[in-house]
């Protein structure tokens, strides 16, 4: 009874989760412009996909974006995560604070600022520039999911390491990082979510033919979404999909493997 | 851990000193401005722009701001905590699968979703031919207020889900057992330990909710229909239709003065800083 | 956990490697509004010339105003409308077109010409124009629609939708009380404020966007629209119709400008001549919809398009229409407090 009531819960939750998903996969199969009545199937905003340079182009801007964002900014906010745990100084809550703003400030004002700074800097508007920004407003999140993992940690764990005979070496990866890698993947997967899905920030730092989905899909308002987006969306989802797929079976066999 | 000395911190320090702390002190600068001519290098110092803002209009925008962001929050919270309860209870595995799978949503476009729920929420749409079906006849959710706090809970829920996740996962379950046996029901059980321990996460979730919420502009514009303004779009609209980056910084500095004292009361309640959920994954 | 970022990591190697890495073509960079180019032809354009477009697009005249303003980007090719190339040649941001470099401006309609925003078209070069009105279904709308008056028939309560801009919203409202669309009168303004905060309870809301679904699919009865967003609902729906109210409305003409510090004005200018060739400009007409000046194109086009009412506008109707002016930025203050007044009102 209590199973039946739990996977009624998930069911529905995941419902609300997944239906504008569906209703994106839906209408890159028909055959209008329009996002209204159905006017029957089509493959052909699949054909024109691929034909359009400029969304794939701008795909390729994302996720270049996404991952040198997450990786900077994973590296960066974990280590200076560890810096912050050892800070006994008044430093640490300046430090913080700081750290919080990006977390705080409206998305606009960010962006607003940071393309001022650019323009003061001299610097122009590109590849560069957004990737600033990005890893900017990453950062923070990073340090925020890894820093409680460092503060529950036994305090002279990386010293008894050492003392155990581990080199430096060792003793950082076999013994601390386990201990924080659940901190610094979800640092990661928030990082790179947010990367993946900013339209405001972007909008300002980015220039010179550089440009990520969120941008193109915000112009493209005036005239109406073009289905070759929800194509685009709709095959991204798949790949995603498959992925998951593929890894739960991988590591549900592990489980049967071990009992 | 002597091994490793505060200093490896200084670099990033240095990156927010450039990157957030300047570009802040600009925000604050212009919000004390008045039609500056820097080419000219002309600006005069006012306190006008808050004037401006003390505007029985612009309060009731304010009003309206919070006013949706505090109940997308706890409609958040009320659907996010049986949740988390519920996911808790399933073996481990399945627990990374079913925190996955709330997240993935979020990595197909922000803006693409929203038209989504457009589509949903219109009157021919499934919803409303859905509600015709129960007998309630030609409802239209699009553009109403209802369907901007929909937009809200919908784009920010996951961020109320991790946190209380992780605090309920970090609750230790011999503790739970051992007041059972020392005959505490479930409600004493509750409210005496489970809510005191994941109170961090619920806090936490909470800001990181009512954050983006009070200060969206796309939601409202999209599914308000532009009938809806918040704060949000009135900052949006000084910075990029109106070009009046003056007042649009001063408005966003009085959101965020009022963001940081909630922070503040958010930190009396808990005792701690704001923790976005470290032990996730 | 780890897994699923690895292998991320891996997918997104391709396209990392796989990036357009720098070459040698010359480029140009064009920024011009969301889907308002058929890529094809830019395709055609980098082919036939050998070179390389950055392509960029924008949602309004003020967001790319605040881009190429502030940003230190600099541009070849914008699309502003009038009012805002009005701005740009005060500001003393454009170069002037050398036309003897664009011999297809033999191509463009006159009456698209000469325009008060730049006179002797020194700085722009004509791609579309258009003008607002109502588009309507007829089978939901019974009155004739000839007036702006009809946004303010209550009943077609909730079944309005207006155009969520500050100067299109006011300037309808402008009309129908018999001011001008470009109204400097701060009574007058708030007088055609006062009209909206009174229609806002029939209106179902302020888009620009989300027009053509709603309108498609009937939950909208009548919709503040620019003539080509009509004509493209037009073609893919049946019962709807387009019409300019009889007190005349906005015309707009969204023109080529090259600003002044762009790197390459040369390969600018044959942009713009290759847009005007009859064949491209035709293509662009078919994936934009919006009207064109350019007479030769028009005899490419399929019947259809002549027939379609938000594509064909009638002379008359342009007459009786207004271009925006570039309004002081006191008067736009006005109008800025007056829009979030009415967004405000309940």
């Amino acid at each position: 009874m209590k199973k039946i009531f739990r996977n009624l819960a998930f069911g529905l939750i995941l419902l609300f989760l997944y239906a504008p998903i569906l209703v994106l996969i839906v209408y890159s199969f028909n055959d209008s412009k329009i996002m209204g009545p159905w006017a029957g199937f089509t493959l052909k905003w699949y054909v024109m996909l691929f034909q359009d340079r400029y969304i794939l182009q701008a795909l390729y801007y994302t996720l270049i974006i996404a991952v040198v964002a997450t990786t900077v900014s994973t590296i960066v906010g974990t280590i200076s995560a560890l810096g912050i745990y050892r800070m006994r100084s008044k430093l640490k809550r300046p430090y913080l604070l700081l750290n919080n703003i990006p977390v705080l400030v409206p998305d606009i004002v960010m962006g607003i600022t940071l393309m001022s700074l650019f323009i003061f800097a001299g610097m122009k508007m590109g590849l560069t520039t957004i990737i600033i920004a990005h890893i900017t407003f990453c950062i923070p999140y990073v340090i925020l999911a890894v820093l409680p993992r460092f503060n529950r940690l036994p305090e002279n764990i990386f010293e008894a390491a050492l003392d155990l005979g581990a080199t430096p070496r060792q003793a950082f990866w076999k013994v601390l990082f386990p201990e924080i890698l659940p901190g610094v993947t979800s640092g990661a997967l928030i990082a790179f979510t947010l990367s993946i899905d900013d339209f405001v920030i972007s909008f300002f730092t980015a220039g010179n033919g550089v440009s990520n989905l969120s941008i193109t899909i915000y112009s493209m308002a005036k005239a109406g979404i073009n289905p070759k987006i929800n194509a685009l969306s709709t095959i991204m989802f798949g790949c995603i999909m498959v992925l998951l797929i593929l890894i739960n079976i991988r590591s549900e066999k592990g489980i049967k493997h071990i009992q | 851990m002597k091994s490793f000395k505060e200093y490896i911190a200084y670099p990033y320090g240095l990156w927010m000193l450039i990157f957030i702390a300047v570009p802040l002190l600009v925000v604050v600068w212009f919000s004390f401005l008045s039609n500056p001519d820097f080419k000219a290098g002309v600006y005069t110092f006012t306190l006008d722009n808050y004037q401006e803002f003390m505007d029985p209009v612009y309060l009731e925008l304010l009003y309206r701001s919070f006013l949706y962001a505090v109940i997308a929050t706890v409609i958040c919270f009320i659907i996010a905590y049986p949740l988390g309860n519920l996911i808790i209870s399933l073996p481990g595995h399945r627990q990374n699968l079913m925190i996955v799978l709330m997240i993935i949503p979020m990595w197909v476009n922000f803006l693409l979703r929203t038209y989504a729920w457009m589509v949903l929420l219109s009157g021919s749409g499934l919803i409303s031919q859905f509600l015709g079906m129960l007998g309630f006849q030609d409802v239209s959710l699009l553009y109403t207020q209802s369907a901007v706090i929909l937009g809200m809970v919908y784009n920010f829920f996951p961020y109320m889900l991790l946190p209380i996740y992780t605090s309920l996962k970090k609750i230790d379950p011999d503790l739970l057992r051992a007041a059972t046996d020392l005959g505490a029901n479930h409600f004493q059980m509750f409210v005496k330990i489970k809510l005191p321990l994941s109170l961090p996460g619920i806090v936490s979730g909470s800001m990181m909710v009512f954050m983006p919420a009070v200060s969206t502009f796309v939601i409202s514009n999209l599914l308000g229909g532009g009938k809806y303004m918040l704060v949000g779009n009135l900052i949006e609209q000084q910075f990029l239709t109106l070009n009046n980056w003056n007042f649009g910084s001063a408005i966003s500095m009085v959101l965020m003065t009022i963001i940081f004292l909630v922070l503040g009361i958010a930190r009396l309640i808990t005792g701690k800083e704001l923790d976005t959920g470290g032990q996730l994954l | 956990m780890k897994k699923i970022l690895l292998i991320l990591l891996l997918l997104c190697l391709p396209f990392l490697a796989g990036g357009c890495g720098s070459d040698d073509r010359a480029e140009l960079t064009v920024y011009n509004w969301g889907d308002y180019m058929d890529p094809e032809v830019i395709a055609q354009f980098e082919e036939e010339y050998n070179c390389r477009v950055n392509y960029e697009t924008f949602t309004s005249n003020e967001d790319m105003y605040v881009k190429v303003k502030n940003s230190s980007d600099t541009y070849d090719v914008l699309v502003p409308s009038d009012y805002m190339i009005e701005r740009l040649i005060s500001e003393d941001m454009l170069q002037p077109i050398t036309k003897d470099n664009i011999p297809n401006l033999a191509n463009l309609d006159a009456a698209a010409q000469d325009l008060a925003f730049d006179p002797g078209n020194q700085y722009s070069v004509p791609y579309f124009y258009g003008v607002l009105g109502i588009v309507y279904n007829t089978t939901q709308v019974t009155d004739p629609v000839d007036s702006w008056n009809i946004l303010w028939n209550d009943k077609y309560a909730s079944k309005i939708l207006m155009y969520d801009s500050i100067r299109d919203s006011m300037g309808s409202s402008l009309k129908r009380l018999g001011f001008s669309m470009n109204e400097t009168n701060e009574a007058n303004i708030n007088a055609a404020r006062d009209a909206l905060i009174v229609q806002k309870p029939l209106v179902m809301a302020y888009v620009t966007d989300n027009v053509k679904s709603l309108m498609a699919s009937g939950d909208a009865a009548m919709a503040v629209v620019y003539s080509g967003d009509a004509a493209i609902i037009m073609s893919e729906t049946d019962n709807l119709d387009f019409a300019v109210p009889k007190e005349g409305s906005n015309a707009f003409y969204d023109n080529f400008v090259i600003p002044k510090n762009a790197q390459n004005p040369e390969l600018a200018e044959q942009f713009i001549n290759f847009m005007l060739t009859p064949e491209i400009a035709a293509k662009n007409i078919e994936y934009v919809g919006y009207s064109s000046p350019n007479t030769p194109a028009l005899a490419l086009l399929d019947a259809s398009w002549s027939a379609n009412a938000g594509f064909n506008i009638s002379k008359e109707d342009l007459a009786r229409s207004e271009i925006f002016k570039d309004l002081p930025s006191d008067v736009m203050d006005i109008y800025n407090r007056a829009w979030t007044e009415i967004n405000v009102s309940k």
